[in-house]
């Protein structure tokens, strides 16, 4: 059985490879636009029917296949293969879910866009679902670098899809470059682990941790290298700056790449190598640290974006950092969880904040309002959405979140755990600001021509709020943490409740001013330093331009005139030292004579002085 | 299959059949531009594609140098015409193939002259293939100095001017050379690589001198054991010499010059293959035949790789030439190759050969671009380029495709050979060397993705009109060195399988039992 486990997982993994060669080799095809889009939809549908039976009547036995890669004297050096258990198996369905229910809201969401452009854009998609389906099954550290730096390209391909306005570019570049930084310290750390282990493969590596052979000398700076993949990928910080700048792709990207799969990339590394990350307890609190301070620097930003979909990213940010931290304080199950419904949830409201894009052109909360009266479909899942992601109960928000917070809490790390609780009150406050802003308050506009999505669009997005409602059903019937105390249960539904009631007070009934309580003293510098995010931007173009640019033209210049100088120098000379000496070939007889003349004088005296003596 | 090619003797028929297309070109197609194109496709197509029935039929488990041929030439001196491939000649004779065939349809729309173009474009594929396969170092030395020599034509005649301006203390010597124009670059090339390989012949005779002044031929040479002090430095010469031609800092002026001015298809086959050479030289014989030089010297050929890497990035960063940048980024990842080479690993010397590979085959692909964009925009200067992706998406396309592999991504040929390099300097005696290797692919994602989003991506720029894609024979090289980075990207044993049959004994040679 376990053997056709393994086959419909690489089964699930060929179908959006099939469809991206199609479309990425018979131009026609990908140049006719929604055609190109329904061949991509049809290949993911099928792998979700494959990734479901998998989950669902699969042999629930571990199975894992491996086939050489890398040639080597004494066996392969490297191979490639799938694994399929609990955590790929549960993956490979949220993954093809999201991006099938993506594909068919891009139909919609992109029909004006050209054949050719919407071609090219369900290609990449094609080759993101593969990507990110392969970074999912990957049995070893080797093939998951390989997948995590192919949905990476995915991602720059995406965020730019727009190439020809220079934000987009900007952007897609950022992107690649930044969790490219952190890419480095991954492939560096793999590297290092094989030379001493002798293996990139997860099996044979977790055995060795439990037998003890693992940790080995320097092994906390090797799973420090390993996380700084995570870091990039996941925007931990520093790194995060380059989620927000993400959003210039289309929404549906965002949804799909940059809430739902992608980016979660990195948390499900921590998770798939925890039994690793445990043998080098200071990496683990390092990540718990990161993660908890992510989370509630990403969360006081989108306080004070007014850009729909930047608060989303910020929030998306913050989310994935509480699962870091889960992580980091030894509770990778309730991470995982997070993981999961998040994965739906964020996905909704990406999905949504993109119909409403659609509907009413702009993205700036403040230029909207009222809008739950225009579009009451999209207002309804969107609220779904925030619900689920403050922490309402009965929502899988709540939770998973919840199963975070007593994690956390039994195992001692009460700093991280303040942190996440104050980010969980942020969280409430923030959505429920972008709620009130957007959706209730009031009309700066008329929205006559506003209207709720087309077919295409809102089926995604009610299948989503239907599946978040779902899921939230069954973790209250008892399949979350079984153990929280009360009074945390408690805590965690005031806080999101005090979140839901600052927002409102602020900014539907007007009882208190927001930039009243922007302007008060410890509120009013993080107000201002979250607005210019905390100079991180600034630093890193600071950093590229002054440094690394300039240090650059500095070295061209040497090359150009300092080595490649000494050499035109030392030829210049030669040409002159030629002209000098050609001056003695002049073709007249009388100055050869006169040389012969002094040579023969030269001789004589060279023969006296010299010759004579003894 | 493996009778039949020793019977038509394989590599002779390979080495010369570009030869011959030459002298036909030059006897029999005076004034007839297609029948040129034609027979050089014809001899080109016969060295490719028994290079691939080669590659294919060469037997793995036998391993060493299959194919063999001798024939003696001057049986007093031992000097005979002796041809054979072991699995990194063999890699290297598939590159040269593939790059040629690609180069023969990348200049298709050469006007001037073409009848000539093409004759020496192929004399020096003769040459190139004829390093790769001779086991003869004096004949390999001859097929050296013809793989060097057509070059001072080829570029002073076609090629284009750039525009460098002198400044800095040696401003005067810039104006007596004349440095930008194609005849100072010509001249550049083939004088530094003629000085070069003044160190060779010097090594080579001082080898043949002290084994007994018998025989030139490499299996004899490697058979005999030399003095340490005489392998010091003869290594050292082999170095020198051969190490201009792949680039080596500070030795590396010529390249840029040289690249940026020479027509595409030598550039292609310029940076793709020749350089390729010099590492080979290093690798071959540097390595080969005299290994406790090689295990004591390393640290120098490593130490100067790392600064090739990090230092070659940096200044293709600072170019404004689109073919600057691309000369550069090839001192960058020559500097890989001599990385991977010096860790004495097997993954690093894996790595080393495949990077030669992998970058020959990349850079061909980037020069075919290169021309490609030059010959629609008539221009080199990046930043005033702008949005072409929108009239050249095919162009675009491949340059990304290029430029990822350059970078090192994944599904890319380049990513193998990066990682096998950072296996092979992690594992070496010298573990920082990861460092600037790793440091260099970061600074290769800078300046490719940089130059890309600049030529490709953003609003059109007002400067250019009536761009377009590219079209009929162009097409065939760009697919053809696409193909080729994808797959042997994903299938890297394709290429590992024979080149690890020939590294492992090396390695066993130089570190002993």
């Amino acid at each position: 059985m376990a053997a056709q486990d393994l086959r419909d997982a690489l089964v699930v993994l060929a179908l959006p490879f099939a469809a991206f060669l199609l479309l990425g080799v018979v131009r026609p095809l990908r140049r006719r636009g929604r055609l190109a889009g329904i061949v991509s939809i049809v290949a993911v549908a099928a792998a979700l029917v494959v990734a479901v039976r998998l989950e669902l009547f699969g042999a629930g036995s571990d199975a894992v296949g491996l086939w050489p890669w890398l040639p080597g004297d004494g066996g392969p050096m490297a191979s490639v293969g799938a694994v399929v258990d609990v955590l790929s198996r549960k993956m490979l369905v949220l993954v093809t879910l999201v991006s099938l229910l993506v594909q068919i809201y891009s139909l919609g969401y992109l029909h004006e866009e050209s054949a050719p452009g919407l071609g090219r854009y369900f290609a990449y998609h094609a080759l993101f679902a593969f990507s990110m389906l392969g970074l999912v099954l990957s049995p070893s550290f080797l093939q998951m670098f390989i997948f995590w730096e192919l949905v990476g390209l995915c991602s720059y391909l995406l965020i730019g899809y727009y190439y020809d306005r220079p934000s987009a570019a900007r952007a897609a570049v950022k992107a690649f470059w930044i969790t490219r930084l952190g890419d480095l310290g991954f492939v560096a750390g793999i590297v290092m682990l094989w030379a001493a282990t002798g293996t990139f493969d997860f099996a044979p590596l977790f055995a060795m941790a439990k037998e003890g052979t693992i940790p080995f000398e320097g092994f906390g700076l090797v799973m420090f290298l390993i996380y700084l993949g995570a870091v990039g990928k996941s925007a931990q910080f520093p790194l995060h700056v380059w989620l927000p700048d993400a959003m210039e792709g289309p929404t549906p990207v965002s949804a799909l790449i940059h809430a739902a799969t992608m980016v979660t990339a990195g948390v499900f590394m921590v998770t798939r190598a925890y039994p690793l990350f445990v043998a080098a307890p200071d990496v683990l609190w390092l990540i718990g640290t990161v993660g908890a301070f992510t989370a509630l620097l990403a969360a006081t930003m989108a306080c004070v974006e007014n850009d729909i979909k930047r608060v989303l990213a910020y929030s998306t940010v913050s989310q994935l950092s509480f699962m870091m931290a889960a992580i980091g304080s030894g509770v990778p199950r309730a991470g995982f969880l997070h993981l999961l419904t998040h994965g739906l949830f964020k996905a909704l409201l990406f999905l949504g904040a993109g119909a409403v894009i659609h509907a009413v052109g702009t993205n700036d909360i403040f230029r909207m309002g009222r809008l739950f009266r225009a579009l009451p479909g999209t207002g309804t899942v969107f609220l779904v959405g925030t619900l689920a992601l403050a922490g309402i109960p009965p929502l899988p928000g709540f939770f998973s979140k919840e199963a975070i917070l007593t994690g956390v809490w039994e195992s001692g790390r009460t700093g991280v755990f303040a942190v996440l609780a104050l980010t969980a009150f942020l969280t409430a406050f923030y959505m429920f600001r972008v709620m009130f802003v957007a959706f209730f308050g009031r009309a700066h506009a008329p929205y006559e021509h506003a209207h709720d999505a087309p077919p295409s669009m809102a089926v995604p997005l009610w299948v989503l709020a239907g599946l978040t409602v779902l899921a939230g059903l069954r973790l209250a019937m008892g399949g979350g943490e079984e153990h929280a105390p009360p009074w945390l249960l408690a805590l965690s539904l005031a806080l999101a409740v005090a979140g839901f009631v600052l927002a409102w007070a602020a900014y539907q009934a007007g009882v208190v001013s927001a930039s009243a309580l922007a302007s008060t003293f410890p509120l009013s510098l993080v107000d201002s330093l979250a607005r210019r995010r905390y100079f991180l931007d600034a630093l890193y173009a600071g950093l590229y331009r002054g440094v690394m640019l300039g240090f650059s033209r500095l070295i061209g210049w040497i090359d150009r005139y300092l080595v490649d100088g000494l050499l035109n120098f030392l030829s210049a000379c030669t040409l002159r030292g030629g002209d000098l000496l050609r001056g003695i070939q002049s073709g007249r007889a009388q100055d050869y004579l006169y040389g012969v003349a002094f040579g023969l004088l030269a001789l004589v005296v060279w023969a006296q002085l010299w010759l004579r003596r003894p | 299959m493996t009778d039949f090619l020793v019977r038509i003797h394989a590599l002779s028929v390979i080495t010369w059949s570009p030869f011959v297309g030459a002298l036909l070109i030059m006897f029999t197609a005076r004034r007839h531009p297609l029948a040129v194109r034609l027979i050089a496709t014809v001899s080109v197509s016969v060295s490719t594609v028994l290079s691939i029935l080669a590659y294919a039929a060469y037997n793995r488990d036998a391993a060493g140098f299959q194919f063999y041929e001798k024939a003696p030439l001057v049986e007093q001196l031992g000097i005979g015409y002796e041809l054979g491939v072991d699995g990194i000649s063999l890699l290297m004779v598939l590159l040269t193939s593939i790059i040629i065939f690609a180069g023969v349809f990348a200049s298709w729309t050469v006007a001037t002259r073409s009848q000539e173009f093409y004759a020496l474009l192929l004399a020096l594929v003769t040459g190139v293939y004829g390093v790769f396969v001779s086991l003869d170092l004096f004949v390999f030395f001859l097929f050296y100095e013809l793989a060097v020599l057509p070059m001072y034509l080829l570029i002073g005649i076609w090629g284009s001017s750039g525009d460098v301006r002198p400044r800095g203390i040696f401003a005067w010597a810039y104006r007596e050379t004349g440095v930008g124009s194609k005849e100072y670059a010509a001249m550049k090339l083939t004088l530094y690589l003629l000085f070069g390989s003044a160190f060779i012949l010097v090594g080579i005779f001082a080898l043949y001198v002290s084994a007994g002044a018998t025989s030139f031929s490499f299996l004899d040479l490697e058979a005999a054991s030399f003095d340490p002090r005489l392998q010091r430095w003869v290594f050292l010469a082999f170095y020198v010499g051969f190490g201009i031609l792949a680039g080596i800092w500070p030795l590396h002026t010529w390249s840029p010059d040289g690249h940026a001015s020479a027509p595409t298809a030598v550039s292609m086959l310029h940076a793709g293959v020749l350089m390729k050479l010099g590492a080979y030289g290093v690798v071959r014989m540097g390595m080969g035949l005299l290994p406790d030089a090689a295990a004591s010297l390393v640290w120098l050929v490593g130490g100067i790789a790392c600064i090739n890497v990090v230092y070659g990035a940096l200044s293709a960063m600072a170019q404004v030439d689109l073919k600057y940048v691309i000369a550069y980024s090839s001192v960058s990842h020559m500097g890989l190759v001599m990385l991977g080479a010096a860790t004495l690993t097997e993954a690093g010397l894996n790595g080393s050969v495949f990077q030669m590979f992998a970058h020959g085959v990349m850079t061909g692909l980037f020069f075919a671009l290169v021309g490609l964009v030059y010959e629609k925009a008539h221009s080199r200067a990046i930043f005033s380029m702008g949005g072409f992706g929108r009239a050249m998406p095919g162009i675009a396309t491949a340059f990304t495709i290029g430029g990822l592999s350059s970078l090192g991504l994944p599904a890319t040929s380049g990513f193998v050979a990066e990682l096998l390099t950072f296996m092979g300097a992690w594992a070496s005696a010298h573990p920082w060397w990861l460092v600037p290797a790793v440091a260099g692919t970061f600074l290769t994602a800078v300046y490719v993705l940089r130059v890309a989003k600049q030529i490709f991506w953003g609003p059109p720029s007002p400067h250019f009109s009536h761009l377009e894609d590219a079209k009929g024979p162009e097409w065939v090289a760009i697919v053809v060195l696409v193909a080729v980075i994808v797959v042997f990207g994903l299938l890297p044993s394709l290429a590992l399988a024979p080149v690890d049959t020939a590294t492992v004994p090396l390695l066993a040679r130089i570190l002993g039992p």
